[in-house]
């Protein structure tokens, strides 16, 4: 009878039992990464304000949600029809989209709904999103509501071990905001390259990566683009490319995946 | 000694509101300067009633805009105070979260605009807007950080000018406290004035000190 391995120990025999079935390169390079990959297979959420569908930028937008609360009781409507209530989603949608063109796509709308009551809000999107157990969540947006911190940190460390890459804009001031600076989660910054594929891995954190987000043109709503600057634009960069990799190599951690974007970082592996 | 009438005697004395609104003031018409833009703005968050209110305004039409209001979640500002990031966009009046309307009645209708909230603490004070820079230069990181510099200041200024008037507030009140407020104020209003008035107002003061 086979004894299940405790999570806290690792006995001398249960060593082959914990071998992975992914096989590392000699040298890691972005072309095993994720060449040839289109991000099929790969479930990407945006929380956000909602995502416009039938966007030219954006396409099919499989699944769309909003969360509002009333009082202390969530309400999820899930086939949201409001689509984007300010464009911000929609061009996050259109960056994921221009590097993961088959991956799927779902709304999470957490905004638009005034300021009162928005942290909780997005607490509440952000547990939902994770109980799905999409690949890939993308949050180009943060609270500075303290109260919020440790519920939060709980949450990006139950999305870390349940495999979905949680992928958050950094603050571009200098001010104490979350989940971003959560070491479970990708934080992102901006650089000012225009290469969209170019991102560098930050050896002084708390932000992570730098990726393209100065003068980026993004989808909009009535099918519009926009050339916006801001971190928020540089986030779906990486989450783009996260759901390009995981879509080539469905069986990494959140751990092994970071591992991946620091090990082909053009700062770090020359962008190769 | 409570903080609010320590607050209370405080605003007496100092009369903070027009100075705090001479800060924010100073705020804009720097931050216009130094991007060499059209117009610059501070809204701050009227949490109570929901809604942005413009509190500075360096721009032609500026007198007229300050104390209009909009519910929070219209504009560019509101987007920026709900997701706490800082945006910057080239075109925005091909954007849906620029308000036509709320623009228009402020008489100005920009081309492009970069907001950043104004965060103290854990707090969202308000929006800081500069208006239509010149668009001759690609925007740098290096602007946005000048950006959230002076967000920083104008936040500070928004806290003060805030706690200035619930300062005020404590003053205006018909509580014991308020009493205490409006002879600090009026002691204060005469000073250096050779005031018979305030001499004797000063001996009772110093009887009532001993009487409790």
């Amino acid at each position: 009878m086979s004894e299940e391995l405790p999570a806290w120990s690792l006995s001398a025999e249960a060593v082959q039992s914990i071998s992975l079935p992914e096989k590392w390169p000699g040298e890691i390079t972005r072309e095993w990464a994720w060449g040839g990959a289109t991000g099929a297979g790969a479930r990407v959420c945006v929380l956000d304000s909602g995502i416009e569908t039938d966007h030219p930028l954006v396409g099919e937008v499989q699944r769309s949600v909003a969360i509002s609360m009333e009082g202390e009781e969530v309400l999820i409507e899930d086939g949201d029809t409001a689509g984007d209530l300010c464009g911000h989603g929609t061009a996050c949608a259109g960056v994921i989209r221009s590097l993961a063109p088959d991956c799927e796509l779902v709304s999470v709308r957490v905004l638009g709904a005034g300021y009162t009551g928005s942290g909780a809000v997005l607490l509440e999107g952000l547990r939902w999103a994770i109980e799905q157990g999409y690949d890939v969540i993308n949050m180009s947006l943060s609270t500075t509501k303290q109260k919020f911190a440790s519920l939060l940190h709980e949450l990006a460390d139950t999305a870390y071990f349940r495999r979905t890459m949680l992928v958050a804009s950094a603050h571009n001031m200098p001010v104490e905001s979350y989940p971003w600076r959560f070491s479970s989660v990708i934080s992102v910054g901006s650089h000012e390259q225009e290469d969209p594929y170019e991102y560098y891995y930050n050896p002084a954190p708390p932000v992570e990566f730098f990726a393209r987000g100065v003068d980026v043109e993004v989808a909009w709503n009535g099918g519009g683009r926009l050339v916006c600057t801001g971190n928020s634009f540089a986030t779906p960069h990486v989450a783009g490319i996260a759901a390009l990799v995981l879509s080539k190599h469905p069986e990494l951690t959140p751990f092994q995946l970071k591992s991946l974007l620091y090990l082909t970082a053009t700062n770090v592996g020359g962008g190769k | 000694m409570s903080d609010e009438l320590r607050a209370a005697v405080a605003a007496g004395v100092l009369g903070s509101e027009d100075q705090y609104r001479a800060l924010l003031q100073s705020i804009v018409d720097v931050a216009r300067a130094i991007f060499r833009a059209k117009a610059s703005s501070i809204l701050l968050l009227d949490e109570e009633a929901d809604e942005l209110v413009f509190e500075a305004a360096a721009d032609e039409a500026s007198e007229a805009l300050i104390g209009k209001r909009f519910p929070s979640s219209t504009g560019i500002a509101g987007f920026v105070l709900v997701s706490r990031q800082p945006l910057v966009i080239e075109d925005v009046l091909t954007d849906p979260r620029f308000s036509r309307e709320t623009a228009e009645s402020t008489g100005f209708v920009p081309k492009g605009l970069m907001a950043v909230p104004l965060l103290h603490d854990e707090r969202v004070l308000g929006v800081l807007e500069v208006l239509d820079r010149p668009q001759d230069t690609r925007f740098t990181l290096a602007e946005m950080e000048l950006l959230g510099l002076f967000a920083n200041q104008a936040a500070i200024a928004l806290d003060l000018l805030q706690r200035a008037r619930r300062a005020q507030d404590a003053l205006r009140g018909d509580g014991d406290l308020g009493v205490l407020a409006r002879v600090a104020e009026a002691l204060e209003a005469r000073r250096g004035d050779e005031d018979p008035s305030r001499e004797g107002a000063l001996r009772l003061l110093a009887e009532l000190e001993k009487l409790l």
